[in-house]
C-alpha cells in the first residue's frame, strides 16, 4: 500500500471535484461522500503503516516517482511521493483526526444550506495537506502548501456574507503570502546551489554548501514556517481565522495545517543541522511565540480565540523543540501528534458548547455547563488535563520531553530556552484552567434565551474518540520511546544528553508550576464570581487582550509606511511610470488602431500587403544576401 | 524519357483512402437519401466512423511501423512516425469538429440552402421545409483527407495538389453560415481570392525551385541544394515563395489578412475546425519542407523565419488588444500563435519535431474548445428564439455566474493560449521555445516571452469580464446560453484534455519524441 499512497491524495481530491461539480444535485448525499473519501484516505495511510512496520527500520522510506513533468529538459521536475515514518505519521494524524471532524461536521453544519460546499473544501484541504506532507521535493511540497492556504482561505471565509469574516480570510491569506515568499526564496537558493529541489538530492549535497548559504536557506524556510504556523512575527492572522466554522478551526487551525511549519523545519533537518545560527533563531522564535501565545490566552474571553492563542503557544513549543536540532525533532513531532488530538478535541468541545449556547463565544456568559453537557464536559476535561501535562495524560509525555530537551546545551541557551519552556507550562496551566472553569464550572451566567443541551451523537462520538486519544495516546507512544525510534530513520539517531538540571528536578518544577497555575485559576475563576462584563483590566491585561497590539504594530510598522510608500509610489507611478506606460499603451493602442486600419476589408489591399511583404522578403534575402 | 509505372503501397495509404473514400460515399448519400433528417444522421455517422476508423489504422500503423517508415508512390509520399503523429492529431480534430457541425442549437450553424439569396423567399421556404446543407460532412472529410496527405507528401507538385484538395472545401464551407450570411459570403470570397493568390505564389516558387534544381522531390532538392553554389537567386526566391505559400496557411504576418475576416465570417464550428486543423496541417508541411528540402538554406531562410515570427507575434498581440469582437480577438490570437509556432523553427533543431506536434495539439484543442464555447453564447432573436452568436466582449460580462462550467472551460482555454502552467499551452510554449533556444535563437525567444506576457492581458481581460464583472441589466433576456449536448461534450472533452496534457504531458511528449525523426528517401 506504500506505493499506492497517492490514492490517499487522489480520493479526497476526486471527492472535492465531484462535490463542487455536481452542485446542488449532491446536497442530499454530498457530505457522506466527503466523509467516505476522508475515511478511505485514512485506510490507505493505515495499510501503508502496517506495510512499513513490517520492514526493517532503514528500509521503511519509499520514494515513488509518479511521473516526470517535462522529460528531457533542464527543468527536470519529477512528481514523486515520499512515504517514510515522518510523512506517514502526518498522513495518519491528518486523516484520522480529519475523518472524525468530517463526521462531526455532518451534524454541526446540518442547518447550513451550503454544507456540500463545506465538505468539498474540507476534502480539498485534506488532499492538499496530504500532498504537502507526502511530497518528495520542495516544489511539490509548495503545491500542497499553497493548496492548504487556498482551502484555509475558503473555509475561514466560508460565511463570507459577514464582511469581517471575509476580511479575516483575506488577512490570513495575505499574511501567509509573506511566508510563501520565504519558501520561494529558499527554493531559489536551493536550486542555484544544489541544482535540485528534491529532499534526497538536497540532503546529499548539503555538505557542499557553505554555512552562510545554509543559514540563508534556513532563515527563508523559517519565514515560511512562521507564516503557516502563526509564529512570531507572523502570528496575527490565527486569532481572526477563528471566523471559520469551528470544525475548520479544529482541523486546520489547530491539528494539522498550522503545524506544517514544524513539519517543514523537521523535514529540512539536513539544512538546519548545517546551520546552527538558523537553528538558534528557530528556537528563539519558538520561545517568543510560546510566551506570547500564553499571555494572550490569559486575557481572551472569546473561547475560540483563547484556544487559538493556546494553539499558537503550543506550536511555539514545537518550534522550540525543532530549533534544538536532532535532539528535539522527534519530540516536536511527538508533541505535534498529541496536540493534534487534544486540541482538536477541545475545539470540537468548544463547538459543542457554542452549539448549545446559540453560537455565543463569550466565556463570561458561560459557566456551570458541566451539568447540562456531561459528555462535552468530560471530553473537554480530558483534553484540558492533557494540555496541562498532568501525568499520565498525553501532553505530559510530549511536553515534558521538550522541556527536558530545552535544558540541554551549553552557555546561555539551556537556561533561557529551558526556563521559558518551564514557565510557559505554568502559564498554560493557568489560562487553560481559566478557560475550563469559566466555561464548565462556577455559576451560570447565561443570557436569558439560551437553554444548553448536549449535542447529538454525531458530534459527541468524535469528541469521545479524540478524548480517548488525548488521554492515552501519549503513554502508548512514549512506552520504550517507541515513537522516537519509529522516527529515527528521518530525524537521526541521538546520543543521550544530560540537561543542565537533573531530570527529576525539572519534572517536579514543571508539575509544581502547573499545579500552581491551575489552583490560581480555580481560585479566581472557579470559586470566585466571574463578572459578566470584562473588567477594564490593567495595562498588561489590555495589552494581552489586544494581541500585544500586533495589529496596531503591523499597521504602524508595515501598513502605514507601506501605505505611504504605496501612495508615493502610486503618485510616482501615475505621474512617471503610468505616464510612460499610458503613452506607450496609447502608442500600442494607436499602433493597434493603425494596424486595424490596414485591415480595411478591401481584399485588394490584403493582397497588396502580401505582395509587398513577399517582395521585401525576397529583396532582403536574395538581393541583400548577394 | 521513359516512365515507369510506380508501385503504389496501398497499405501505407489506408487511412487517407478511408477518409477520402468516405467523403466520396458522402456525396452519393447527398444524391440518394431524400429526408434531410436521415441524411444528417447518416452523414454524421459515416464521417465520425470513417475518421475513427482512420485513426485506428494510423495507430495500428504506428505500432507496426518497421524501421523509420515507408516510402510510397515512387518517393512522393513518406509515411513515417512524424506523419502518423500529425495525421492522428488531424483526425482527432476532425472527429471533434464533426460533433460541432452536427450540433443543432438555434437550428444549427450552417445555412439551409447555400445557393439562396439571404433574406429571400427561397431561403424562407427552405427553412420551412427543414432543409439542411449536409454537404458539409463530405466536404469536411475531403478537407481532412487533403490535410492528411499534406503531412506526408514529399514532392512539391503533389504538395500543391494536397493544398488545393483541403483548401477548396474550406472556401465553400466558409460561405455556408446560417446567420449573418452576407458576412459569411464576403469572408468566403476573400478567403478564396487570397488563397488563390497564395497558391499562385506557392506554385511559382515550386517552378523556380524546379528550375534551379531540376527536381521536385523534397529529398532530392535537399541534396541538390547542397551542390548548388551558395545563394543562387533563383533557388532562394523559389524557396522563399514556397515557404511564404505555407506561411499563408499558417496565418503569419504579413500573409495573415484573411484570418480575421474568415474566422469572423465562417460558421463558428467551421472556424473551430479551420483554426485548429489548417494550422496543424500547414505546420506539418512546413516542417517537412524546411527540414528536408531547405535545411541547407537554413541560414538564408532564418531571416525570413525571424522577421515573420516577430511580426506575427507583435502584430497579432497588439491588434488583439483593441478587438471588441471575440471571434476576431481569437483570430488575432491565432496570428500571434503563428508567430510562436515559427519561433520553434529557428535553428531547425531536432527538438522542434517533438515540440511542434505538441504545440499544435494543445493549440488546436484549445481553439476547438474556445470556438465551441463561442457557439453557445447567443443573442436572443426578436421572436424570442435563439439568434446569432453574441460576439461583442461586453455581452460576455457575468457569464461565470450564469454558466460556471461554460465560463470555466473558456477560462481554461484562454489560460492555455496564454501559456499558464498546468495547461497544455504552457508545455507547448515551453517545448517550442526550448527548441529555439537549442538553436541559439534566444533573442527571438525573449521577444516571444515578452509577446506572451502582453498577450496574457487580453486573454485575462475576457476572464475578468466573465467572472468579475456583473452582467448588465436584462442580460437574461438578451443573451441566451445554449445547451447542446454535442457541443458541450466537445467543450468538456477538450477542457479535460488541456488539463491532462498540462499536468501529465510526459506520455504524449514521449510519443512525439519517438516521432522526431523524419524519414529521408534513400532513393
Amino acid at each position: 500500500m506504500q506505493s499506492l499512497i497517492w490514492l490517499a491524495i487522489a480520493l479526497p481530491l476526486a471527492s472535492a471535484a465531484v462535490l463542487l461539480l455536481a452542485g446542488r444535485r449532491a446536497d442530499a448525499w454530498g457530505h457522506w461522500v466527503g466523509v467516505a473519501a476522508s475515511g478511505a484516505a485514512f485506510l490507505v495511510g493505515f495499510l501503508a503503516l502496517i506495510e512499513m512496520l513490517g520492514k526493517p527500520a532503514e528500509e521503511r522510506a519509499l520514494d515513488t516517482t509518479l511521473y516526470t513533468f517535462i522529460p528531457g529538459s533542464d527543468l527536470q521536475v519529477d512528481v514523486g511521493l515520499l512515504a517514510d515514518p515522518l510523512s506517514i505519521t502526518f498522513v495518519l494524524l491528518i486523516t484520522f483526526v480529519g475523518t472524525l471532524i468530517h463526521v462531526y461536521s455532518v451534524a454541526y453544519m446540518e442547518h447550513d444550506k451550503d454544507r456540500r460546499r463545506f465538505f468539498a473544501y474540507l476534502n480539498l484541504f485534506v488532499a492538499a495537506m496530504l500532498l504537502l506532507v507526502l511530497a518528495d521535493s520542495y516544489l511539490l511540497l509548495f503545491v500542497g502548501w499553497e493548496g492548504v492556504g487556498l482551502a484555509s482561505y475558503l473555509l475561514i471565509g466560508f460565511w463570507n456574507h459577514k464582511p469581517e469574516y471575509a476580511t479575516a480570510a483575506n488577512k490570513a491569506f495575505v499574511v501567509n503570502r509573506i511566508g510563501d515568499i520565504g519558501l520561494i526564496i529558499a527554493m531559489g537558493i536551493m536550486f542555484t546551489t544544489f541544482g535540485a529541489l528534491d529532499f534526497a538530492t538536497v540532503g546529499q549535497l548539503v555538505g557542499n554548501a557553505s554555512t552562510t548559504t545554509l543559514t540563508a536557506i534556513g532563515l527563508a524556510l523559517l519565514l515560511a514556517a512562521c507564516g503557516k504556523s502563526a509564529q512570531f512575527p507572523l502570528q496575527s492572522w490565527l486569532g481572526d481565522a477563528m471566523a471559520g466554522p469551528t470544525p475548520v478551526s479544529a482541523l486546520i487551525h489547530a491539528a494539522t495545517m498550522v503545524t506544517a511549519g514544524v513539519y517543514l523545519i523537521v523535514r529540512s533537518a539536513p539544512i538546519f543541522n548545517g546551520a546552527p545560527d538558523a537553528q538558534v533563531v528557530v528556537a528563539i522564535v519558538g520561545a517568543i511565540t510560546l510566551t506570547l501565545g500564553a499571555l494572550i490566552g490569559m486575557a481572551k474571553d472569546d473561547i475560540k480565540k483563547a484556544l487559538a492563542a493556546s494553539t499558537m503557544s503550543q506550536i511555539g513549543y514545537m518550534m522550540l523543540a525543532a530549533g534544538l536540532g536532532p535532539i528535539g525533532y522527534a519530540f516536536a513531532i511527538f508533541h505535534l501528534v498529541t496536540h493534534g488530538f487534544f486540541k482538536a478535541g477541545m475545539f470540537l468541545g468548544a463547538g459543542s458548547v457554542m452549539h448549545a449556547m446559540n453560537d455565543q463565544v463569550d466565556m463570561r456568559r458561560f459557566g456551570a455547563l458541566k451539568g447540562a453537557m456531561v459528555v462535552t464536559w468530560v471530553t473537554f476535561g480530558l483534553g484540558w488535563l492533557a494540555i496541562l501535562g498532568i501525568p499520565p495524560f498525553s501532553g505530559f509525555w510530549s511536553k515534558d520531553k521538550i522541556i527536558e530537551a530545552a535544558f540541554v546545551g551549553e552557555g546561555w541557551q539551556p537556561w533561557v530556552f529551558g526556563l521559558t519552556a518551564l514557565i510557559g507550562a505554568g502559564l498554560t496551566a493557568f489560562y487553560m484552567s481559566r478557560l475550563f472553569f469559566m466555561t464548565f464550572h462556577g455559576k451560570a451566567r447565561w443570557t436569558d434565551e439560551v437553554h444548553p443541551h448536549e449535542s447529538p451523537a454525531l458530534m459527541t462520538v468524535p469528541m469521545i474518540i479524540l478524548a480517548v486519544g488525548s488521554a492515552f495516546l501519549g503513554l502508548f507512544l512514549a512506552v520504550g520511546d517507541r515513537f522516537s525510534h519509529f522516527l529515527e530513520p528521518v530525524t537521526g539517531h541521538v546520543e543521550h544528553h544530560e540537561p543542565v538540571l537533573p531530570v527529576p528536578v525539572i519534572m517536579a518544577a514543571t508539575l509544581i508550576l502547573v499545579a500552581l497555575g491551575a489552583v490560581f485559576a480555580w481560585l479566581k475563576y472557579g470559586r470566585a464570581e466571574v463578572e459578566e462584563v470584562a473588567p477594564a483590566g490593567s495595562l498588561a491585561t489590555i495589552t494581552a487582550r489586544n494581541d500585544f497590539f500586533q495589529d496596531s504594530v503591523n499597521r504602524a510598522v508595515f501598513q502605514r509606511p507601506g501605505q505611504h510608500v504605496t501612495r508615493t509610489l502610486v503618485y510616482a507611478d501615475a505621474a512617471i511610470v503610468d505616464g510612460a506606460v499610458n503613452k506607450q499603451a496609447r502608442g500600442w493602442a494607436s499602433i493597434g488602431e493603425a494596424s486595424r486600419k490596414v485591415q480595411n476589408g478591401q481584399v485588394r489591399s490584403y493582397a497588396a500587403t502580401m505582395l509587398v511583404g513577399l517582395v521585401i522578403v525576397v529583396a532582403v534575402i536574395v538581393v541583400g544576401g548577394l | 524519357m521513359n516512365f515507369v509505372t510506380p508501385t503504389i503501397d496501398w497499405a501505407a495509404l489506408t487511412p487517407i483512402i478511408i477518409v477520402l473514400g468516405a467523403a466520396s460515399v458522402g456525396i452519393l448519400i447527398e444524391a440518394f437519401v431524400k429526408s434531410p433528417v436521415t441524411r444528417r444522421t447518416v452523414q454524421l455517422g459515416l464521417a465520425v466512423v470513417s475518421l475513427a476508423a482512420a485513426l485506428g489504422v494510423v495507430i495500428a500503423q504506428w505500432a507496426t511501423l518497421e524501421g523509420a517508415g515507408t516510402v510510397a508512390m515512387a518517393g512522393m509520399l513518406t509515411v513515417d512516425r512524424q506523419a502518423l503523429a500529425w495525421m492522428s492529431i488531424l483526425l482527432v480534430f476532425g472527429i471533434l469538429a464533426m460533433l460541432l457541425f452536427a450540433s443543432r442549437d438555434g437550428g444549427g450553424a450552417f445555412t439551409e440552402l447555400g445557393a439562396s439569396t439571404p433574406g429571400s423567399l427561397e431561403e424562407k421556404l427552405a427553412r420551412r421545409a427543414g432543409l439542411a446543407v449536409t454537404e458539409v460532412y463530405p466536404l469536411a472529410l475531403f478537407a481532412v483527407g487533403g490535410m492528411m496527405l499534406f503531412t506526408c507528401v514529399t514532392d512539391l507538385v503533389f504538395l500543391f495538389v494536397a493544398l488545393e484538395v483541403f483548401s477548396l472545401p474550406l472556401y465553400i464551407m466558409v460561405a455556408l453560415s446560417r446567420r449573418r450570411r452576407y458576412l459569411s459570403h464576403e469572408a468566403a470570397l476573400k478567403y478564396f481570392l487570397l488563397g488563390a493568390f497564395s497558391s499562385a505564389i506557392f506554385i511559382f516558387g515550386v517552378a523556380l525551385v524546379y528550375g534551379a534544381t531540376t527536381v521536385t522531390n523534397l529529398d532530392m532538392i535537399g541534396r541538390g541544394v547542397t551542390m548548388i553554389a551558395d545563394a543562387d537567386p533563383i533557388l532562394l526566391t523559389g524557396a522563399v515563395m514556397v515557404v511564404v505559400g505555407l506561411m499563408f496557411k499558417i496565418g503569419a504576418v504579413p500573409f495573415h489578412s484573411w484570418v480575421p475576416d474568415a474566422y469572423q465570417g465562417a460558421p463558428t464550428p467551421l472556424t473551430a475546425f479551420m483554426g485548429a486543423a489548417t494550422k496543424a496541417a500547414a505546420t506539418a508541411a512546413l516542417v517537412r519542407v524546411m527540414f528536408v528540402a531547405f535545411a541547407p538554406l537554413e541560414w538564408e531562410l532564418s531571416w525570413l523565419i525571424w522577421a515573420v515570427a516577430i511580426a506575427s507575434m507583435l502584430l497579432g498581440t497588439v491588434v488583439a488588444l483593441v478587438q471588441t469582437d471575440i471571434k476576431r480577438m481569437l483570430a488575432y490570437s491565432a496570428v500571434a500563435h503563428a508567430g510562436f509556432i515559427l519561433v520553434a523553427f529557428a535553428g531547425l533543431e531536432g527538438e522542434a519535431l517533438t515540440a511542434l506536434p505538441f504545440y499544435l495539439l494543445a493549440y488546436g484543442l484549445g481553439t476547438i474548445g474556445a470556438f465551441a464555447v463561442v457557439s453557445q453564447v447567443r443573442e436572443r432573436a426578436e421572436d424570442g428564439g435563439v439568434g446569432a452568436e453574441a460576439v461583442r466582449l461586453g455581452q460576455w460580462a457575468g457569464l461565470g455566474k450564469r454558466s460556471p462550467l461554460l465560463a470555466g472551460s473558456m477560462a481554461l482555454f484562454l489560460l492555455s493560449f496564454a501559456g499558464i502552467p498546468l495547461t497544455a499551452g504552457f508545455i507547448g510554449k515551453f517545448e517550442a521555445f526550448s527548441a529555439a533556444v537549442a538553436g541559439g535563437a534566444w533573442v527571438l525567444v525573449l521577444i516571444a516571452v515578452l509577446a506572451s506576457a502582453v498577450a496574457a492581458f487580453f486573454y485575462v481581460r475576457l476572464i475578468v469580464l466573465m467572472f468579475f464583472t456583473d452582467a448588465p441589466e436584462g442580460a437574461e433576456e438578451t443573451i441566451a446560453i445554449e445547451d447542446s449536448a454535442l457541443t458541450r461534450t466537445v467543450i468538456y472533452v477538450t477542457a479535460a484534455a488541456i488539463l491532462i496534457l498540462g499536468i501529465l504531458p510526459a506520455g504524449v511528449l514521449d510519443l512525439f519524441a519517438d516521432a522526431s525523426v523524419l524519414l529521408v528517401n534513400a532513393g
